[in-house]
């Protein structure tokens, strides 16, 4: 194995970005973004396309300019710092590896241009080579790499020099299932290794709750949520937050009390009771349950439980999970998953209870 | 083969047939002079690679080529790279110098620029009316003139190649090169430069070629003292009746560039695949 840096010997970098704003003529594709991106964390930059992620991304880079608020590392201002002077780290969407350069020679690029001696350009390679396990590659040109292979220079291109930052623009988009899983695992490996300040746009959601120590999720230019995955998937802060990070059941419930811990209402003829949300008390509300957090059962289960009573409609097999489409009796449409594993395949048209502990159902407000 | 293939093939018929009886046909009619005239033999051949005169002309030929592609490659290179990275309102411009020479023909140009450079021209007029020369510059009826008519031709054959080998460049890889540190001068020499190699080659392929069989425009600019390959040949057909040697210089000509093209075909592939 190389030599592995310790986490805290890197010079990561912390950036502030206060109330970003962008916008290309009519179209704002940023508003007023402020965020904090830690020394040393993971930071996935969440988004449909069209969110300002990548736009956000390009402002961190240097690569755009934003046309209100500021940028500020380590408490130095570097809103008009250009690019070349940032000296990030960067991985682009497609590698944008030098197709003219070696292996070798596309990872020197970085080294050369800070005019190191030759004997140091000779070892880093050496080392970021072996580090992302393409030995035996050092003197081929990109278009003869498989992608991975490909992916792999464009990492060690981007951590050869130690920056502060590293920039990643949906990296591997382009990679098929089981080697993306691969390079998310390089990646994580890479940032322990290293302890850079990673910076992670991608558009896929469990790309970015596998890797990340902390998300922020963007829709309409705008930041909606940030913070660690377990945070926003199980406590997201509206709807489309919910929504976007994986499939969520919602239930209309009519006025909500508030009781202690929890919070109540009524939904078809059953009291839902969830997790407290004051800024809903008194309001219609909706209470919202991941699939994977109910049971389906034919008796009625009572142990500090919700349930409904459904009728199941349909079931499709995941391999470890089945997802069991149900309809409740208004016709508010659910969708249930279960480990295949441990349940017995439930025949569609049955009448069945679905169930959920009270501790696992939050509100969110009703509308978008 | 299918019926479809051969479909294809009779589509080129009208070229072949065109190329076969305007070219092909008449050129074995050339050959046939150099060995046959005034005698059968190789006699022709011996004098092209003997006379002095003759060798001179090769001699030039090559010299004013190498010299025209050279300096149309780099204003090529630069009104491409307006043309593809500039402003629109650049970009515009730059399409408009490229295309309008494509209007005029090759005699007005070249007359256009012996008015220019021509002893009693625009720019020995001006420089010796304001005093700064008082006998004009030989611009003109000698091999500067040639060069300078020939370069302004020729620059539209070479911008098309090296435009297209500039817009095939990945934005993205330079904005990797800036991200990583690189200055804007760096970059440009060590990634952009590089990438556009095989566009150069190809550029620098068709203008020296073209150039060989350059005719009106050193006729007219060399005046008589800078005589070039293809106006030797039409000396000796029209003016000496001296047929032969004129066949052979022009078989002698074919030759070298089907050779040229042949080689600089193997060079030009490993360049393409790595552009």
């Amino acid at each position: 194995m190389p030599q592995s840096m310790q986490p805290g010997d890197a010079k990561a970098a912390e950036i502030k970005a206060i109330s970003i704003g962008k916008t290309f003529g009519a179209f704002h594709a940023l508003k007023d973004l402020s965020l904090d991106i830690k020394r040393g964390e993971f930071l996935t930059l969440l988004g449909p396309s069209g969110s300002g992620k990548t736009t956000f991304l390009m402002i961190l880079a240097g690569f755009l300019a934003p046309t209100s608020g500021k940028l500020v590392m380590d408490g130095k201002d570097i809103t008009n710092i250009p690019a070349e002077d940032r000296s990030y780290g960067m991985v682009f969407q497609g590698y944008a590896l030098f197709p003219h350069l070696t292996v070798e020679q596309n990872i020197a690029f970085p080294l050369k241009v800070r005019r190191q001696s030759a004997a140091d350009i000779k070892r880093r390679v050496g080392e970021m080579v072996e580090r992302v396990g393409l030995v035996g590659h050092e003197k081929k040109l990109p278009a003869k790499l498989s992608g991975g292979q490909q992916q792999r220079v464009a990492l060690a291109r981007a951590l050869a020099f130690e920056p502060s930052v590293l920039l990643l623009d949906e990296p591997f988009s382009a990679l098929d299932k089981n080697l993306r899983e691969m390079m998310q695992e390089e990646a994580k490996r890479l940032h322990q290794e290293t302890g850079t300040t990673f910076v992670f746009v991608t558009h896929d959601q469990s790309e970015a709750l596998a890797l990340s120590s902390r998300v922020a999720i963007f829709n309409h230019g705008e930041l909606l949520q940030a913070g660690k995955p377990q945070e926003v998937y199980e406590r997201p802060a509206n709807r489309f937050v919910a929504e976007f990070l994986g499939e969520i059941n919602l239930l209309p419930l009519d006025t909500v009390q508030l009781d202690g811990e929890r919070a109540a209402g009524r939904f078809e003829d059953q009291t839902i009771t969830v997790n407290k949300s004051s800024a809903l008390a008194g309001r219609a509300a909706l209470a919202a349950i991941r699939p994977e957090h109910m049971v389906i059962s034919v008796e009625h289960r009572k142990d500090n439980c919700n349930a409904i009573t459904c009728r199941v409609e349909g079931a499709t097999y995941f391999g470890a999970s089945t997802k069991y489409h149900l309809r409740t009796r208004t016709g508010t449409s659910l969708a249930v998953s279960m480990p295949t594993a441990t349940t017995s395949p439930i025949e569609p048209n049955t009448n069945v209870w679905v169930s959920w502990p009270e501790h696992q159902g939050f509100l969110l407000p009703n509308g978008s | 083969m299918g019926s479809a293939t051969s479909r294809k093939f009779l589509l080129l018929g009208p070229l072949l047939l065109f190329l076969g009886l305007a070219y092909v046909v008449p050129f074995l009619g050339v050959v046939r002079w150099s060995f046959t005239l005034p005698e059968t033999g190789f006699g022709q051949y011996i004098a092209v690679f003997t006379d002095p005169l003759v060798q001179s002309v090769f001699v030039r030929t090559l010299r004013i080529c190498l010299i025209v592609t050279a300096a149309s490659l780099i204003t090529a290179y630069a009104i491409a790279y307006v043309w593809v990275r500039g402003s629109s309102v650049q970009r515009a411009l730059a399409e408009f110098c490229i295309l309008v020479p494509f209007w005029i023909s090759v005699l007005t140009r070249a007359f256009g620029w012996l008015a220019m450079l021509s002893n009693r021209g625009l720019i020995n007029t001006w420089l010796q009316s304001a005093g700064i020369i008082s006998e004009p510059l030989a611009l003109a009826r000698n091999e500067f003139g040639v060069i300078v008519g020939m370069t302004h031709f020729l620059i539209p054959f070479a911008v098309f190649p090296i435009a297209s080998a500039m817009r095939s460049i990945d934005e993205r890889v330079l904005l990797a090169a800036r991200g990583m540190g690189s200055s804007r001068s760096r970059t440009f020499w060590t990634v952009f430069l590089p990438l556009t190699y095989g566009g150069l080659i190809g550029a620098a392929l068709i203008v020296f070629v073209f150039a060989l069989g350059f005719f009106v425009t050193p006729a007219i600019l060399g005046g008589g003292r800078s005589v070039m390959v293809a106006e030797l040949v039409y000396l000796r057909i029209f003016q000496s009746p001296d047929w032969g040697l004129g066949a052979a210089i022009s078989v002698v000509l074919v030759l070298f560039i089907a050779i040229l093209l042949a080689l600089l075909r193997r060079f030009i592939k490993p360049a393409h695949m790595v552009g």
